[in-house]
């Protein structure tokens, strides 16, 4: 027997009778012979609960507990309590999607709670919560584009984290989408030539903060981006929508961006979620599962999955989009953590990240080697050069409990900064990388 | 379950917050005015025990696994392991930022390379890589592999994609956004492919077949050697959905069947939490030919060491990191807490399950396939249906007895589907009682057919307007407000 496992003899045997067979390999017999897989797979017998749990944390310990100073897409941010314990619950955590309205109110609700989050913070119109992660949720909005254009040249500005330059070329590049690369000037997108860079393209998509930090003027661009009749697509990371011009007030037509500053464990690297919010106007051309209201026969006001139309179970091969779960459960501990910070820790959260990097910024040009080659704007995060061996450097923070800036080359380095970081945390930084030869 | 009728947004009152800040001892720092909003996120302003509450409250109007019996055919609601979710969320994996170097992330990274491991001699598969977020993007990712290993022989007229008809939706929709010409062959009646069919479909220009085996209905693919061997014969590969793996464990390997790729929902056969839709997980694995083709980066271990490093001949990148860690490190734990002599009592057992219920109702519903099924099986609604009770009401009915519904209208091959997959993990007694309830609801479809049919009775809320919800959508708190 198997605690997961609850057939004893008599219950097989009986279930057996009942069928009308004499062998549970009976039910199976029609299987060819040759496909008939008896050996054992070669894989390690069942462990106890408290044999599995040493294992499971000797192997936790392999990963090396540092003070992180390190961003570039996953922020070290703080978990309330009750994002855990509420997540936790098995309505939430266990159920599937929501096909059964009238047992899933539960996740219905949330979901429509974390759609007016986002479209609060992004000031659009509409959103999902179907989207694993930003970049993937930004070449989402790439065929979204697409299909709304008709056209198939996409426009990427080469100051986006490069990561997302290659999942957003992966997604195209099977679809003979052609790709053109808008150049940087001075760590922003060089926006100088962007009037004929559009000539047929379908969409021109610009990351801000960008790979350095620096926060994109995108004043003005929607308008340029628009004569062409071509889509505006911003990936924004969206605890900077705490601080920084909506979407929407930018004339933007897709907004998308990772989540995972939003409250997430770092958990190296997922599970997080991504968002997509966009316009009234391409509703109908949105990947994932909506939820709207809608009320029951006694009049009782309720939440459904709307506008299924759009989506893969019904179009198949007509749809615009693959995408079929939900990242329901990240959505909900979304909507926790904008709850327990509110609308003003919410500012309090982005402010104090800013001004925690702008004191080890400074910190850090105090000392010999570091100079601000850009002196753009920035908030959590910043970008500085090094005048020495930064692959050393990075070795030698981690030696000393620190996971460092990420190297982006030629010296530059990206440092971030979060609100666990406390000015003793930073001034230790600041002193080891003053120790380093 | 209990019905609460409040959002979050409609508990704000002003000046009130649920979070207790680190006091700031910083130099404010100014942002230039053009770059910052004109008014704050409208969020809602709430105490930490309003949270709380409010949230508790929204839980309690959802059923799961734990609530009771969830025989949603296709997507294996097997119980959850609490022992799971524990140690995936062990400080040391909880707190790792996904571009630590990997001399100092070495716990995950071996957990990847065991896990990519024991899922390879699972399925009998070569390798697998961990970069996929979901069933779907595993599709997409196994679609691209196909394409770009026709495209680097050289062998560029490949366009097409061969599915089933009775394959779900989700098939075609990948093979579209992977750029491929969707074909859909006809099945037989119990949703198996129908060769004849298949052979008209294949020329030169075939890039691959996807199956489900077994398929949607719960049938195995009894010619899969034939079909696996007409679609390479044809140039063409082989691509497994894993969706119905469970059926398979300790009975046969998609590998032994001639299947090039994989890709597998671990929230289903592997035990990691739904989560109300999401995340998933959906590792897609190949043969030794295809092992270059893999998005990256995927786990290699030289001597003690485990290294990460992108597959030469790589599809390209899918994932910001390496995919869901945390639900990985579950399925890992479950696949340990089985081990070798309990996974392969897995397939066997599901299949006596959903059997043993198929064999108790067959006198009450329609059986349009007689033969034993796997681990799932199709009613196509009542034997009786002449008070006009459908499949519909029988699921909504169920409901008001605390047991989910099955799967309906799913595979479209029937037209009153009722699609019901125990899984391994229910007792005789739960099966006992499920099919006692389907026959109190089968006599009462004759006696009251009216209050069946407007069913349920007894849940939060009744039935739903959804043609109100689609003709006016109202998608968030500001739209109710403005009504």
């Amino acid at each position: 027997m198997h605690k997961y496992l609850p057939h004893t003899k008599e219950d097989i045997r009986h279930m057996l009778d009942t069928i009308g067979i004499k062998h549970i390999d009976d039910l199976t017999n029609y299987i060819p012979k040759s496909l008939r897989h008896h050996k054992p797979y070669g894989i390690p017998n069942q462990l106890s609960d408290v044999e599995l749990s040493k294992v499971l944390y000797q192997l936790s310990n392999k990963n090396k507990p540092l003070t992180i100073f390190r961003g570039f897409g996953a922020y070290d941010v703080y978990t309330p309590s009750i994002v855990k314990s509420l997540t936790s619950r098995q309505e939430f955590l266990t159920s599937y999607t929501p096909y059964q309205p009238e047992v899933s109110q539960g996740t219905l609700q949330y979901i429509f709670e974390f759609q007016s989050m986002i479209c609060e913070i992004t000031g659009m119109d509409i959103t999902n919560a179907s989207m694993y992660d930003g970049p993937t949720a930004t070449a989402e909005a790439m065929f979204m584009a697409l299909a709304e254009t008709g056209k198939k040249k996409v426009l990427l500005s080469e100051t986006m984290n490069p990561r997302t330059i290659d999942i957003i070329q992966t997604y195209g590049k099977y679809r003979d989408v052609e790709f053109i690369i808008v150049p940087e000037t001075n760590g922003l997108t060089d926006f100088n030539h962007l009037g004929s860079l559009l000539d047929d393209a379908a969409a021109l998509i610009v990351q801000t903060p960008n790979k350095y930090g620096h926060i994109e003027k995108l004043n003005g661009i929607s308008d340029i981006v628009h004569a062409k009749d071509a889509l505006f697509i911003v990936n924004q990371n969206p605890h900077s929508l705490a601080l920084l011009k909506t979407p929407h007030s930018l004339g933007v037509d897709i907004a998308t961006g990772d989540l995972q500053s939003l409250g997430m464990p770092l958990s190296y690297g997922g599970a997080y979620a991504g968002y997509l919010a966009t316009t009234k106007k391409l509703i109908r051309k949105m990947p994932g599962r909506i939820c709207g209201v809608t009320n029951d026969v006694d009049g009782k006001r309720a939440f459904v999955l709307t506008l299924q139309a759009r989506e893969q179970h019904i179009k198949r091969a007509k749809a615009n989009s693959n995408i079929c779960s939900n990242q329901s459960l990240m959505a909900l501990s979304v909507a926790i953590y904008l709850s327990s910070l509110g609308k003003q820790g919410f500012i309090d959260i982005a402010q104090m990240s800013l001004n925690r990097a702008h004191y080890l910024k400074e910190s850090l040009l105090k000392l010999p080697g570091f100079t601000d080659p850009f002196k753009q704007h920035h908030l959590n995060e910043f970008t500085l050069h090094f005048n020495q061996d930064t692959k050393a450097l990075d070795n030698y923070l981690i030696e000393n409990g620190f996971l460092g800036p990420v190297d982006l080359g030629n010296g530059l380095l990206t440092f971030a900064v979060t609100e666990k970081r406390s000015k003793a945390e930073i001034d230790a930084l600041v002193k080891v990388v003053g120790a380093f030869k | 379950m209990r019905y609460y009728d409040k959002l979050i947004f409609e508990l704000s009152k002003t000046g009130r917050i649920g979070h207790n800040l680190p006091k700031d001892e910083f130099e404010n720092v100014a942002l230039p005015k053009d770059l910052l909003r004109d008014e704050p996120a409208k969020l809602p302003e709430v105490t930490e025990l309003d949270v709380v509450r409010h949230y508790t409250n929204v839980s309690l109007k959802n059923f799961g696994v734990e609530s009771g019996f969830y025989p949603l055919g296709s997507c294996t609601m097997k119980y959850n392991p609490k022992i799971n979710d524990e140690l995936a969320t062990l400080p040391g994996f909880a707190h790792t930022h996904p571009l630590q170097p990997n001399h100092v992330s070495q716990g995950f990274l071996q957990v990847y390379y065991e896990l990519a491991t024991y899922l390879s001699k699972i399925t009998g598969m070569d390798a697998y890589s961990l970069n996929t977020y979901a069933g779907a993007q595993g599709e997409l990712a196994g679609l691209m592999i196909i394409k770009k290993y026709h495209h680097d022989r050289g062998d560029f007229k490949r366009n097409k994609i061969i599915v089933p008809d009775s394959a779900h939706g989700t098939n075609p929709a990948s093979a579209t956004v992977a750029g491929f010409d969707v074909v859909e062959v006809k099945s037989n009646l119990d949703g198996t492919i129908n060769v004849e069919a298949l052979k008209e479909a294949l020329d030169d220009t075939v890039a691959g077949l996807m199956l489900t085996n077994p398929n949607t209905v719960g049938m195995f693919e009894k010619d899969i050697l034939e079909v696996s061997d007409l679609i390479h014969q044809y140039g063409g590969l082989l691509y497994y959905d894993g969706a119905n793996l469970n059926a398979l464990l300790g009975i046969a390997r998609p590998g032994d069947m001639g299947f090039d790729i994989t890709h597998l929902n671990l929230h289903k056969t592997f035990s990691t939490p739904h989560g109300g839709g999401g995340p998933g997980s959906g590792p897609v694995g190949v043969k030794d030919f295809l092992k270059d083709y893999l998005p990256g980066p995927v786990v290699y271990k030289t001597g003690d060491t485990y290294q990460f490093e992108t597959p030469k001949a790589t599809i390209g990148a899918l994932s910001s990191f390496y995919g869901n860690a945390s639900v990985y490190l579950r399925a890992y734990v479950y696949i340990r807490t089985l081990g070798e002599e309990n996974l392969h009592k897995i397939g066997p057992l599901a299949t006596l399950n959903a059997n043993y219920i198929k064999e108790r109702l067959k006198h009450l519903f329609k059986l349009p396939i007689k033969t034993h099924a796997m681990h799932e099986f199709v009613f196509d609604g009542l034997i009786d249906q002449s008070t006009g009770v459908k499949t519909l009401d029988i699921a909504k009915r169920l409901l008001d007895y605390g047991i989910h519904a099955p799967t309906i209208y799913f595979p479209l091959t029937f037209s009153q589907s009722l699609m019901i997959e125990p899984t391994e993990v229910e007792s005789l007694e739960t099966l006992d009682h499920f099919i006692e309830t389907m026959e109190v609801i089968a006599n009462d479809a004759i006696k009251k057919p009216e209050f069946i049919k407007t069913a349920p009775h007894h849940t939060v809320v009744r039935r739903l307007d959804e043609a109100k919800a689609a003709r006016k959508p109202i998608v968030k708190f500001k739209d109710l407000n403005e009504l």
